[in-house]
């Protein structure tokens, strides 16, 4: 009876959409602080290495285009109330902020989509390669300069975001 | 530099917002199969708990933080900055969920504020 169920239930974490869900709420949400290991191994497809790609582009664009936004509106006043209203309109009208937003909800969905069937450790040391993508973004579609000092910063920044997504996350109580 | 506040903001309350999320996860527990009908069930278990009302109120506080410092700095300094939440969330799982962190992670965690330290340092 019981195995049966853990069929069922195998069966549908492999394909539902539901599973996105139920992985969004249990264990992205911590930010890698509490995160299920997978009980399933498989060699990374294809899709995996297309949607890690996706990740890779739309995490950093959404950030890039927030910011192209942001410059856009220009200094934030925030008082009087009214002014904060008129701020407020200023970034929520702005198409890049939208696309910035729509990005980063792409971002956010292939995560979803790729943890449902990929290890943690696996997407996770992967993903320290956005730190990188987004200051090359910046300086090519804003004309931001970066000094060397701040490129090796970032490489820095990559090489610890890989190293944090290497350990084996573990859960407390449950495997 | 008046604006770190904005920089704490993102961190703090970005991963503020994870732990209270988390911590919410943790009263709801696990859905019983993953039916949507019982992943409904969950969420609506999930709105009753003060704790995710609180984290979803501190990534908002977050997002508008990020906002904010994009409106000031380069991208390319205000993201990596954010990488600080790596340190903030081992610290926190520490502190408030009392995990284990694993010496490996605390390795990656300190070469993430060496970076953090670099990237501030070459800031012009």
């Amino acid at each position: 009876m019981n195995q049966k169920r853990e069929e069922e239930r195998f069966l549908v974490y492999s394909s539902d959409l539901t599973d996105i869900a139920y992985k969004m709420t249990t264990c992205l949400q911590s930010g890698g602080s509490r995160t299920k290991l997978m009980t399933t191994k498989k060699p990374p497809h294809l899709k995996t290495y297309l949607l890690i790609a996706v990740m890779v582009i739309a995490g950093p664009l959404g950030n890039v285009l927030l910011g192209k936004g942001m410059k856009h509106v220009g200094e934030l006043p925030i008082w009087p109330p009214l002014q904060l209203l008129h701020t407020g309109l200023n970034i929520f009208t702005s198409v890049s902020i939208w696309s910035g937003i729509a990005s980063l909800v792409t971002f956010f969905v292939a995560y979803m989509l790729v943890l449902s069937w990929a290890d943690y450790s696996f997407v996770q040391p992967a993903s320290s390669l956005a730190y990188g993508i987004v200051a090359l973004l910046g300086y090519l579609m804003l004309g931001e300069r970066v000094s060397p000092l701040r490129w090796t910063g970032i490489a820095v920044i990559c090489l610890g975001v890989f190293v944090v997504g290497r350990t084996n996350p573990r859960t407390t109580g449950q495997v | 530099m008046p604006h770190i506040i904005l920089f704490t903001l993102i961190v703090v309350a970005g991963t503020g917002g994870e732990l209270c999320v988390s911590r919410a996860m943790k009263v709801v527990g696990e859905a019983p199969s993953l039916r949507p009908t019982e992943v409904a069930k969950v969420v609506l278990r999930a709105l009753r708990v003060p704790w995710m009302w609180l984290g979803g109120g501190m990534m908002a506080v977050a997002f508008f933080a990020l906002l904010g410092a994009l409106s000031i700095y380069d991208v390319s300094f205000v993201v990596p900055v954010t990488a600080l939440s790596y340190v903030a969330g081992a610290f926190g799982g520490v502190v408030f969920l009392r995990e284990h962190v694993s010496l490996q992670r605390w390795l990656g965690v300190a070469l993430v504020a060496i970076g953090v330290t670099l990237v501030f340092l070459g800031k012009n």
